[in-house]
């Protein structure tokens, strides 16, 4: 993944949070949304159908761990991880 | 958007109809009076490839897309909701999970096994205080040396009478976890259960697990992450079985209306040339048809992997179970005094339809998550 594919990474992310906690909340790419209370019970089986289909990649079990998920950066650096492997 | 049935969507429901019509809508009465299905119905199910019907070839199954999978739900849920029942909890709680999320050696050892119906697997999740509360489970396990130890009750569990395999959902030091325990574990006890009032012939049990002792090679996901993960892909992978299903009982309600309609008589006219027969037909037929939509383009979603499906598919469950509920009622109102009694399917349907709106997750639980996703922003809904 090149630097402005990975520019789109973010930007895919970003949006994909922002229509599951509404446009009008507020959160930095360093934010827990987790922790924030952001997502409901069925988000975290959305965002792996998301990063799937949006990113091309497998989540596996290994890969089930809060801190890939829990802010824009993280979810930005797992891809990057698994799109490199 | 395009929900018309493709070309081998249209044969595989002209196959299914012809199966419900000739080896399950005949006997499902008696089924559900009885009390149970039969094991030779099991294995015509299995033979048919219904019981692994979304698994891939290579395992076994039919490898059918999901929008084909919900005509089999809704053909079935049609004639007999315990039936449906039984694919619900088998192929859509437990092989699709497992195909989803197991290891190597667990796909290669189950997924073979549970798309012919060899061996049935069923769901353990709720527990005598433990519903739509989850997080609520008491049953625990403890690490061992290596192996886990399982104790508690799980309640309500369909099929458990039968099954030979069983998700164990369980809570520890580690947080909530998912296991594969078999039928013939030692500590693991069935007590059958009855007297539900709907899907009768759905063999419900209690499973009671007392010192039972499973390697750790059964743990089913991450350890830790049964809730998000695990009960998450279930629920969901059932939510549309039951949606389809609760559409059948719609579909059954509404055809068996007007064909009563066609041929009864009352104050020198049919019942079809009333006109208060008219508004209950076009209501049901228009709440059928809603249904039917909702239930095709949460198939269409789930089929091109959309995160979208996942609530699509609540909404469509959330849908469907209601209108289950208003058609039959409908329904049992036309017919009258033959709607109330059990020599027409009517009052099963009744009975059936009251049950959907409880399982895999209730109306309540489907109101909450289809509001929140809505205040969030309408563009993942409408």
């Amino acid at each position: 993944m090149d630097t402005t594919t990975q520019a789109g990474a973010r930007t895919i992310i970003r949006e994909f949070l922002r229509k599951r906690v509404g446009q009008d909340i507020q959160f930095n790419d360093a934010e827990d949304i987790f922790a924030a209370g952001l997502v409901n019970s069925l988000f975290a089986l959305e965002l792996v159908v998301f990063l799937e289909q949006s990113f091309d990649i497998t989540v596996e079990n290994e890969d089930l761990n809060l801190q890939n998920f829990s802010t824009v950066e993280n979810l930005e650096a797992f891809i990057l991880k698994k799109k490199d492997k | 958007m395009n929900l018309e049935l493709t070309a081998t969507q249209q044969a595989l429901r002209k196959e299914f109809r012809s199966f419900v019509d000739t080896e399950l809508l005949p006997y499902a009465n008696a089924y559900d009076k009885e009390g149970y299905i039969p094991l030779e119905l099991i294995q015509q199910l299995g033979e048919q490839g219904y019981l692994g019907a979304t698994l891939p070839v290579e395992y076994g199954g039919r490898g059918m897309d999901q929008l084909s999978y919900g005509l089999l739900n809704e053909e079935i849920g049609r004639a007999c909701s315990s039936t449906r029942s039984l694919i619900t909890v088998h192929t859509s709680l437990t092989a699709e999970t497992i195909l989803r999320w197991g290891t190597k050696g667990q796909k290669e050892h189950w997924l073979p096994l549970l798309a012919r119906g060899l061996k049935l697997a069923a769901f353990g999740l709720s527990e005598p205080d433990a519903g739509s509360d989850t997080a609520g489970i008491k049953t625990s396990y403890t690490e061992q040396n290596g192996s886990y130890e399982l104790n508690g009750v799980k309640k309500w569990i369909t099929f458990a009478q039968i099954a030979d395999l069983y998700v164990i959902v369980a809570r520890g030091e580690q947080g909530i976890t998912a296991f594969l325990v078999e039928r013939n574990t030692p500590g693991l006890t069935i007590k059958p259960m009855e007297g539900i009032l709907g899907t009768r012939a759905s063999m419900i049990a209690e499973i009671h697990l007392k010192h039972c002792v499973v390697p750790a090679e059964n743990i089913l996901g991450r350890k830790g992450w049964g809730l998000p993960q695990i009960v998450n892909t279930a629920l969901d992978n059932g939510r549309y079985s039951v949606a389809c299903g609760s559409l059948g009982i719609a579909r059954a309600c509404l055809e068996d209306s007007i064909q009563y309609a066609r041929t009864r008589q009352q104050y020198g006219q049919l019942l079809k040339d009333h006109q208060l027969t008219k508004q209950k037909i076009t209501n049901m037929v228009t709440e059928v048809k809603a249904a039917t939509l909702l239930c095709r383009n949460a198939g269409f979603l789930r089929d091109k992997k959309d995160p979208d499906s996942i609530i699509q598919t609540s909404l469509a469950k959330y849908h469907a179970s209601r209108i289950a509920n208003t058609v039959a009622a409908d329904a049992v109102q036309l017919h009258g005094a033959l709607g109330c009694h059990d020599s027409l399917s009517i009052q099963r349907y009744f009975r059936d339809a009251r049950v959907m709106e409880i399982i895999e997750g209730s109306t309540e639980i489907q109101q909450i998550l289809i509001a929140d996703h809505s205040i969030a922003g309408l563009d993942t809904i409408l």
